[in-house]
């Protein structure tokens, strides 16, 4: 605990605080410019842009649900991370306990080979990739938005470390008693990496809400838009009314805000659940 | 010595359990192996495939061997744009690492408003990056900027920032890691977290002041975290592109056009996509080379559990 008696202690208590909220102010500021300008007549900002609006209004969150079909869009943005996120988990967690606590021939080059799938910028392999599912006939799907998302070589690199961490001692422990591989990998290891499922949930989650460009390829119908393809749209529209696509922002950005808060708390969970207690 | 059919039975009882456990992997293995290899792994082996075409994505394919990569590798080109990519990455690695870090140490402690704090840091990762360059671009306008502006009354030189050519990259590192420590602090934290408070407590007990408590407990046992933070970032820093291309445009005058920008711009605005998947590829040979290093190099200072 902190020992504040002191008057230099308590001085760089003071200095700790200040640098801390002047950090959280500067990340904080472009979101609230976002959402100053969602609230401003006309997204008007010239001369840059400053913390008091003049007349503020809600105009551009009333255009925004007349132009697009914003529920459905959040719907679909959602349930697709939401699968994407459960399913990066189940597949990175087992494929981590593989690399992890399972010994065969050839290890270290099969984790290469999901390494090498995170090496290659996207952009090329969008092509292919479209012309693959053009020949399964799955493009404009639900499926083909989740396709490249079912399993991701960050989580289970992620997890892999977390795993490595566990004290083996602890497997040793529950395989005398009887449990085999899928009893320890779910009760045993999978409960120790809390933390990093939580922020693996984090960025798995913030992966399939943001993609764009994935989307914008393989699908067509206006049913399956998600959202970064309703703000490019919104962009295209309003041009000259730049409150509207902020307003869009801001509510692209709020669930993730949410989701994020909600695995932190798991985050700090975590650490009451480990079992060096 | 033991009898040969003791032997024998122990050499059966030693392949059933041989394969017994490659079941055990197979079953771990392929839910994740499915996906990345129909997903990942053959896009991939399709994109080089086309890297030894001349290819503008309509009209067939034409078999041009090599061609793509010898034309690439004797343009100046390819060498610029690839020194602009390891400047981003000189910049901007170091910079997150240090600050995210510092993040998460603060925010690891017992703080009134911690989770709002948390929060704050972690927003600028989630912010696109259209309004996030807007932001940027209006803090640091070289004639009336804000970060200018706080310089000039200090009486700082006071750069042209993305208007001038030696300045592009740096105000693309500035931003991009600002916009990528609540990344690397969700990371970091997640790694602390599993750090057992015993350790350091045993140290506390044990005499070790605050900065001998952070550098010879918490940094080592914070290793695994930061190996996977490098080693992302770098993959990572290797592929910059969309903070480049919302930011500068590769501009002024290609000062900080990036190897993904010069992929992007053969494919989608000269309708090269044989030249693009062959740059594509020498960029992940390297990444390759340089994660290889990395993962072998692990031992020397990454400790498990």
């Amino acid at each position: 605990m902190p020992d504040t008696t002191k008057p230099a202690l308590a001085f760089g208590r003071a200095l700790f605080w200040v640098a801390v909220a002047l950090g959280a102010a500067l990340m904080l500021f472009p979101f609230l410019w976002t959402v100053i300008t969602s609230i401003t007549p006309q997204g008007n900002l010239s001369g840059g842009p400053s913390l008091i609006v003049k007349d503020p209004t809600l105009d551009a969150y009333r255009e925004l649900f007349d132009s697009i079909p914003v529920w459905r869009i959040v719907l679909n943005s959602f349930g697709v991370a939401v699968v994407s996120t459960l399913l990066q988990l189940a597949t990175g967690s087992m494929a981590a306990y593989a690399f992890s606590r399972l010994a065969f021939r050839g290890k270290q080059f099969v984790f290469g080979c999901y390494l090498a799938t995170l090496m290659i910028p996207l952009q090329v392999l969008v092509a292919p990739l479209f012309m693959m599912l053009t020949r399964m006939h799955l493009n404009d799907t639900y499926f083909a938005l989740l396709a490249p998302n079912i399993a991701s070589a960050f989580g289970i690199f992620l997890l892999k470390q977390a795993v490595d961490g566990v004290p083996i001692q602890l497997d040793e422990a529950a395989r005398i008693d009887g449990a085999g591989h899928l009893r320890i990998w779910a009760r045993v290891v999978m409960p120790l990496v809390k933390p990093a499922m939580a922020a693996l949930t984090v960025f798995a989650f913030m992966e399939s809400w943001n993609s764009f460009l994935w989307p914008l390829v393989v699908i067509r119908s206006p049913e399956l838009m998600t959202l970064p393809l309703g703000l490019s749209y919104l962009q295209g529209q309003f041009t000259t009314d730049w409150s509207v696509v902020m307003a869009g922002s801001v509510v692209s950005i709020l669930p993730i805000v949410v989701v994020y808060l909600f695995a932190q708390k798991h985050i700090i969970a975590g650490m009451a659940h480990t079992g060096l207690k | 010595m033991a009898g040969a059919t003791r032997t024998d039975a122990a050499r059966q009882a030693g392949r059933r359990r041989k394969w017994k456990n490659l079941a055990w992997v197979v079953v771990f293995l392929a839910p994740s192996a499915i996906p990345l290899l129909v997903f990942k792994m053959t896009p991939m082996i399709a994109s080089a495939w086309v890297s030894l075409h001349e290819w503008n994505m309509i009209s067939p394919m034409e078999w041009v061997g090599l061609g793509n990569f010898a034309d690439l590798l004797t343009s100046p080109n390819t060498g610029e744009v690839f020194l602009h990519t390891l400047a981003y990455i000189a910049g901007y690695l170091p910079l997150v690492y240090a600050g995210g870090l510092a993040i998460a140490v603060a925010l690891n402690q017992k703080l009134k408003a911690r989770g709002f704090l948390r929060a704050a840091y972690f927003v600028p990762v989630v912010t696109s990056w259209v309004a996030v360059a807007l932001v940027w671009q209006w803090l640091l306008n070289p004639t009336n900027g804000l970060v200018n502006h706080l310089l000039g009354m200090v009486g700082l030189p006071e750069p042209g920032w993305w208007t001038d050519p030696n300045w592009a990259i740096p105000s693309v590192i500035l931003a991009s890691a600002w916009k990528d420590l609540g990344f690397v602090m969700v990371i970091l934290l997640a790694g602390l977290q599993a750090i057992p408070q015993e350790i350091q407590e045993a140290a506390t007990v044990d005499g070790a002041g605050r900065w001998r408590r952070f550098w010879s407990v918490t940094f080592p046992l914070l290793s695994p975290s930061t190996f996977f933070v490098v080693v992302i970032s770098l993959i990572n820093g290797f592929q910059v592109f969309d903070q480049v291309y919302v930011m500068t445009g590769g501009g002024p005058s290609g000062a900080s056009q990036v190897a993904v920008g010069r992929i992007y711009d053969l494919a989608f605005r000269y309708g090269e996509a044989g030249a693009a998947s062959a740059l594509s590829w020498i960029l992940f040979a390297i990444i390759m080379a340089v994660t290889a290093v990395q993962m072998y190099g692990q031992r020397k200072w990454v400790n498990y559990a």
